[in-house]
C-alpha cells in the first residue's frame, strides 16, 4: 500500500540532510512500527509523506497504492486515504470540534465523488465513534482541541481517524503526553480500525505503545535511513538494550 | 454659503416638520472658521437649539481636524473634511440581513426616516420619535439629552465631526426606552442619491431596568456622519450591533457615545466590510458602580475593491467601582487595506476592582496590508485588573497544514481560520442567532475575498 523507496528530504530553509534514503514497504493489512532515536528522522517523515511545507524532496519516491503522494497538496493525500496523527494536534479557537469534523469528511468524501453525509448520518456516526473514545458531547461542542488535556487531544486525533476512515494511517507518537488509561483508549480505537484494507505506521519511541498496538513489522530509524527491520521482538530488543545496543550491532 | 451645502441641507430637511426652518448660519466669534463651518447650518426653533449652538461653539473652538493632530495620526480627515463628498456608485442591493428575525423595521433613505417604508413606531416598552418631531416639541425630553454625551465625550480629546453633527443633524431618532423591549429596533439604511451626505443624529434614553436590541444595517450615503447618545440609566442593557456594509466606496465618521449607570450593561458591536475611509469611535463612560460595557468589532477589508482605511477609536472611562469592560476588535486586511486601532482605557482615581481587557488583532492575509495599533492605559487607583494587548501576525501555516491534511481544501481552511481568528469578537454579540447571521455573512465575504494569494486574486 505505502511504498517509499530511496526518500531523500532536506530543510527548505537550510542546508542540512534529514532523510538520507529511505526505504519501506507497508503492504495493506499490516502494522508496522518505526522506532529509532530523538533526531533519527521519524517525523520528517510522517510530515513529508503528507505534505507539510518547508522540506525539499531531493531524491526517490513514495507512493500510495501506487500514486505519487508527492506532487500532491496534503488535501489530496488526505482525500487518496492517508491519514496523520499529530504529536502535536493543534489548537483551532472558534472552529467547533463537530464543525471541523463534518467539514473534512464531506471535503474527503466530495473529493472522492462521493456525496456528503446528511447531517443525522452525521451526527449517528460522530456519536457512535466518539463513545467508543470516551469523548463526551461537550469536547466535541468545544473549539478544536481547545483547553483539551494532552490525552484528550489525542483521542480527538483517533475519533478524526475513525470518521475520516483513512485506509494508510500514520501515527507520530500519539503515546507522548499519554497515561496508562488513555492509552489503552487510544490502543483500543487503533485496534478497532485494524482490517485487511487498511494499514498503519506507528511511530514512537518506547516499546509500551507497541504492548497496546501489536505491530507485524519494526523498523528501526537511525540517521535518516532505516537500519533494521524485524518482528516484534525487535521493540523489545530496544527496550532491553536502548537504541545504542541495536546501533553498534547493526554497524 | 455653498449651492450644494444648501442642496444637502434642504434634502434632509424634507423631513422636518414644519416647526423648523432651514436657519441661518451659525458661526463662533473666534478663531475665523473654515469654509465648511462657515457653511453649516443648525436648526434654531427646536428644544434642542441650545444644545446646537454650544455644539457650534465647541465644533469651531476645535476646528476641524487637521492630518497632523496627535488623535487623527493614523487616519487622514481629509475626505471627511471636504465640503461635499465625491459621488459613489449605488451598488446592487444585497439580501438585507436579519428579515427572518421579528423586529421592528425603520427605514432610512439617504439619511432620511421613510415612515411609509417603515413599521409603525409604536412598540411596548419604547416610545420612538423622528429627532424632527421631538425636536419640535417644547419641553422634550431630548432638550436635556441631545449633544449631552458628545459634549462630555469632547474631554479630554476633541471629537470635531461629533460636535458638529449635534450642531446640524436634523435627522434621527429619539428613543426613550421605559421597559424590557422584546423586538429589536431594526434601522435599515437605503441609497438613492449617488452624492448624499447623510448626518444622523440617535439620542436613546433608557430608564431603569429598560432593555433594548438595536440593529443598524444597510448602505449609508456616500459619505455619512452617524452620532448614537446612549444614556443607560442603572439597571438598563443595550445592545447595540451595527452590521454596516459597504460594497460601495463611502466614507464617514461614527461616534457612539454610552453613559453607563449602576449594574447597567452597554454592548455593542460593528461589523464593517470595506469602505474607503471610516473613523469608528466608541466613547464610554463607565458611570455607576457593578457594570459593563463591551465595544467590539470584526472588520474585513480587501483593497482590490479600491482603497480601505478603516479606524476603531475607543476611548472607555471607568468613574466607578466594580465594573467590567472590554474592547474586542479584530482587523482581516487584504491587497494593501489598512486598519487602525486607537484604543484607551482610563481608570479614575476610586475606581477600585475595575476589570479592563483591551485586545486588538489584525490577521493580514498578504504582505501589502497593514495594521496600525495605539493601545493605551491611564490607571489612578491601586485595585485594579486591566490588561492590554495587540497582535499582527498572518495565518498560521501549521494550522493551515493540519486543516488540508484531514481533506479540508486550502481555501475552504483559510476561510476557516479566518473566522476562527474572528471568533473572540463575534462571541461579544450574545444573541445566538443575531451571531449566527453576522457569522454567515462574514463567510460569505470570505469565500468571495480570502483566497490565498492576494495578488493574483487582486489581478484576476
Amino acid at each position: 500500500m505505502l511504498e517509499v523507496t530511496n526518500l531523500q528530504v532536506k530543510l527548505e530553509d537550510e542546508d542540512k540532510q534529514i532523510l538520507k534514503g529511505l526505504t519501506l514497504t507497508v503492504p495493506a493489512g499490516e502494522v508496522h512500527a518505526i522506532m529509532g532515536p530523538n533526531g533519527s528522522g521519524k517525523s520528517t517523515l510522517s510530515y513529508v509523506l503528507s505534505g507539510r511545507d518547508g522540506y525539499e524532496v531531493t531524491g526517490g519516491e513514495a507512493t500510495l497504492d501506487g500514486e505519487s503522494l508527492l506532487e500532491m497538496e496534503p488535501e489530496e493525500r488526505a482525500a487518496a486515504g492517508l491519514f496523520l496523527a499529530f504529536q502535536y494536534p493543534v489548537e483551532i479557537p472558534g472552529v467547533g470540534n463537530m464543525t471541523f469534523l463534518r467539514t473534512a469528511v464531506n471535503a474527503q468524501r466530495k473529493a472522492r465523488g462521493e456525496s456528503e453525509l446528511s447531517s443525522g448520518d452525521f451526527l449517528r456516526l460522530v456519536r457512535e465513534r466518539a463513545k467508543a473514545l470516551d469523548i463526551d458531547a461537550d469536547m466535541l461542542k468545544r473549539p478544536v482541541n481547545v483547553g483539551f488535556s494532552g490525552g484528550e487531544k489525542k483521542r480527538n486525533e483517533i475519533l478524526q481517524m475513525a470518521m475520516l476512515e483513512p485506509r494508510m494511517c500514520i501515527m507520530d507518537e500519539t503515546d507522548s503526553g499519554l497515561d496508562v488509561d488513555a492509552m489503552r483508549l487510544v490502543a483500543d480505537g487503533v485496534n478497532a480500525l485494524r482490517s485487511p484494507e487498511r494499514a498503519f505506521l506507528v511511530i514512537t519511541h518506547y516499546q509500551r505503545l507497541l504492548d497496546h498496538i501489536r505491530p507485524d513489522v519494526v523498523h528501526i530509524m537511525a540517521d535518516g535511513r532505516i537500519v533494521r527491520t524485524g518482528g516484534p521482538d525487535l521493540a523489545l530488543e530496544v527496550e532491553r538494550n536502548g537504541y545504542a545496543g541495536i546501533l553498534a550491532e547493526g554497524a | 454659503m455653498t449651492d450644494a451645502a444648501t442642496r444637502s441641507r434642504d434634502d434632509a430637511a424634507r423631513a422636518a416638520p414644519s416647526g423648523i426652518q432651514t436657519p441661518d448660519v451659525v458661526g463662533g466669534t473666534q478663531p475665523a472658521p473654515a469654509p465648511r463651518l462657515a457653511a453649516l447650518q443648525a436648526p434654531q426653533d427646536g428644544c434642542t437649539a441650545g444644545a446646537r449652538r454650544a455644539a457650534m461653539q465647541r465644533l469651531v473652538a476645535a476646528g476641524l481636524p487637521k492630518p497632523r493632530d496627535e488623535y487623527w495620526r493614523y487616519t487622514d480627515p481629509r475626505t471627511l473634511n471636504a465640503d461635499t463628498p465625491a459621488p459613489v456608485a449605488i451598488a446592487d442591493e444585497e439580501p438585507q440581513m436579519f428579515d427572518a428575525l421579528d423586529r421592528l423595521r425603520l427605514v432610512f433613505v439617504d439619511g432620511v426616516f421613510d415612515a411609509a417604508a417603515s413599521d409603525p413606531l409604536d412598540a411596548d416598552g419604547v416610545r420612538i420619535e423622528t429627532l424632527a418631531a421631538a425636536d419640535a416639541q417644547p419641553g422634550h425630553w431630548i432638550a436635556g439629552s441631545y449633544g449631552a454625551l458628545e459634549a462630555a465625550g469632547q474631554t479630554p480629546v476633541v471629537r470635531p465631526f461629533a460636535a458638529l453633527n449635534t450642531a446640524v443633524a436634523v435627522n434621527g431618532l429619539a428613543i426613550h426606552v421605559t421597559a424590557e423591549v422584546a423586538r429589536p429596533i431594526h434601522i435599515i439604511h437605503r441609497r438613492r442619491d449617488e452624492a448624499a451626505d447623510i448626518v444622523l443624529h440617535h439620542v436613546l434614553k433608557l430608564d431603569p431596568g429598560g432593555e433594548l436590541t438595536l440593529i443598524e444595517t444597510g448602505m449609508a450615503g456616500a459619505r455619512e456622519n452617524t452620532v448614537i447618545e446612549a444614556d443607560l440609566a442603572d439597571g438598563a442593557r443595550l445592545h447595540h450591533i451595527a452590521a454596516i456594509r459597504a460594497a460601495d466606496t463611502r466614507i464617514g465618521a461614527r461616534h457612539i457615545f454610552g453613559r453607563v449607570g449602576a449594574n447597567a450593561a452597554f454592548k455593542s458591536f460593528t461589523l464593517s466590510l470595506n469602505g474607503t475611509m471610516m473613523r469608528h469611535e466608541s466613547i464610554i463612560d463607565i458611570a455607576g458602580d457593578d457594570s459593563v460595557a463591551h465595544v467590539a468589532g470584526a472588520v474585513l477589508g480587501d483593497g482590490a475593491q479600491g482603497p480601505f482605511h478603516h479606524d476603531d477609536t475607543v476611548f472607555v472611562t471607568h468613574g466607578a467601582e466594580r465594573c467590567e469592560s472590554r474592547q474586542v476588535f479584530k482587523k482581516v486586511l487584504k491587497n494593501g487595506a489598512v486598519g487602525v486601532f486607537q484604543g484607551k482605557i482610563l481608570v479614575k482615581p476610586g475606581a477600585q476592582k475595575t476589570d479592563g481587557y483591551q485586545i486588538s488583532q489584525a490577521l493580514l492575509l498578504d504582505d501589502d496590508s497593514q495594521f496600525l495599533a495605539k493601545p493605551e492605559l491611564e490607571i489612578y487607583a491601586d485595585d485594579v485588573r486591566c490588561s492590554h494587548g495587540s497582535t499582527t501576525g498572518a495565518i498560521d501555516p501549521v494550522a493551515l497544514y493540519y486543516l488540508r491534511s484531514r481533506g479540508v481544501p486550502k481555501d475552504r481552511a483559510i476561510v476557516m481560520l479566518v473566522l476562527s481568528f474572528l471568533a473572540e469578537a463575534l462571541a461579544e454579540v450574545e444573541d445566538d442567532d443575531l451571531r449566527a447571521e453576522i457569522g454567515d455573512r462574514l463567510e460569505l465575504w470570505l469565500n468571495r475575498h480570502a483566497i490565498a494569494d492576494g495578488r493574483r486574486e487582486a489581478t484576476a
